[in-house]
């Protein structure tokens, strides 16, 4: 992968799933309010393998009703939405973000980046809690309304939370990983740094009694699938995360978790 | 007149096997079809050069308990719906399918 030399440019490097992210800004502010959104992924190092420009444009230029766009042209990719747009050239390592000063439009073009990136390397994107617990990671997924959250608020202490909303899953040989990211959602508390194998992944739902099930073969592919996240509506991209989708199935136990929120429901999760 | 019809396959589509079933999602949309059994004998057969109506003779009627007529009536009414949604083309003339490979960026 190129590495990219330190910018002049007030910049911070923010490393997630062991990828570190130069993002340059001439302001400083911009930078500093990085720093504190992206606490505990703020690399110490300033080596980076990707470097983006971010150049902030004014309060109130956003248009907050366009969709989302991410699309391959002319070798590089242009990630388009309302509230920002974003170019980047995987070969050269460098792009370039033009948004307000929002920190999570930043947050958007992050998890798109990171997702054509996984996809390469057999990871992906869900949307699914995760928390490391006695060693292992454990994912819960779901749509938004399924549980994520509540999942998360109701984890043991001994639980290392990694994300209440979108889950890193990365692929090292023939094992999955479960990686801390700082993408949250209703908790809006960023998931710690950590990592560590899958163990299970469970699908949610909310019933009127604990209960496990095992889920296979077409019903759990379809389980995971819908949760995947899925930004760029290109042929290739999409062979290569569904290609993964079906891989990971092949190798980590996929179940359903029927629950009712309280805490008890940890006590299955072993 | 050429009443034929021949169905080809998308590029823009990912595909696979799992059992008897076909699982399959449009690059359009990201939406997940599964293919049943019979469906999935039309979908592999889906060459662009082989008739539907020889599909069905040869490939439905030979491994499933139906009828031509009523296995015909069924295929051109499953092409209909994945052309519907971009997974398959229809032509009433052989359809040449894309030997280009795929785009590989960096």
């Amino acid at each position: 992968m190129p590495g990219v030399t330190a910018a002049q440019r007030p910049s911070t490097v923010v490393e997630i799933g062991g990828l570190p992210i130069r993002l340059g800004c001439d302001d400083p502010s911009f930078i500093a309010l990085l720093v504190e959104r992206y606490a505990g992924y703020v690399s110490a190092s300033d080596q980076a393998s990707f470097d983006f420009e971010i150049e902030l444009a004014p309060p109130g230029t956003e248009s907050g009703d366009e969709d989302l766009s991410v699309a391959w042209n002319s070798g590089r990719w242009l990630i388009e939405r309302g509230d920002f747009r974003a170019e980047w050239n995987p070969s050269t390592a460098r792009g370039r973000i033009k948004q307000t000063i929002n920190p999570y439009s930043l947050d958007s073009v992050l998890r798109i980046v990171h997702t054509l990136l996984l996809a390469r390397k057999g990871g992906f994107l869900v949307h699914a809690s995760s928390a490391i617990r006695n060693g292992r990671a454990f994912l819960f997924s779901g749509v938004s309304g399924a549980g994520k959250t509540t999942i998360a608020r109701l984890a043991p202490p001994d639980a290392a939370l990694l994300t209440d909303e979108i889950s890193y899953v990365t692929r090292q040989n023939d094992r999955y990983f479960a990686v801390g990211t700082p993408f949250f959602g209703e908790l809006a508390r960023v998931g710690e740094n950590l990592r560590a194998p899958i163990a299970c992944v469970y699908l949610l739902a909310k019933g009127p009694e604990n209960k496990i099930e095992p889920v296979e073969g077409a019903d759990a592919i379809r389980g995971l699938l819908g949760n995947i996240l899925f930004f760029a509506r290109d042929p290739e991209f999409v062979n290569l995360v569904f290609d993964s989708a079906f891989e990971f199935v092949s190798r980590v136990p996929v179940r359903r978790l029927t629950f009712v929120p309280n805490a008890a429901i940890w006590e299955l999760i072993i | 007149m050429n009443d034929k019809r021949y169905v080809s396959r998308t590029t823009a589509i990912a595909a696979r096997v799992l059992g008897d079933e076909t699982m399959v999602m449009s690059a359009a949309n990201s939406t997940l079809f599964t293919l049943d059994e019979v469906a999935t004998v039309i979908w592999e057969a889906a060459d662009g050069a082989t008739p539907l109506e020889e599909i069905v003779t040869k490939r439905i009627c030979t491994q499933f308990d139906v009828t031509p007529e009523v296995a015909l009536r069924d295929a051109e009414s499953f092409v209909e719906q994945l052309a519907e949604h971009g997974l398959v083309v229809c032509s009433d003339r052989p359809i040449a399918q894309s030997s280009s490979s795929p785009r590989v960026n960096p």
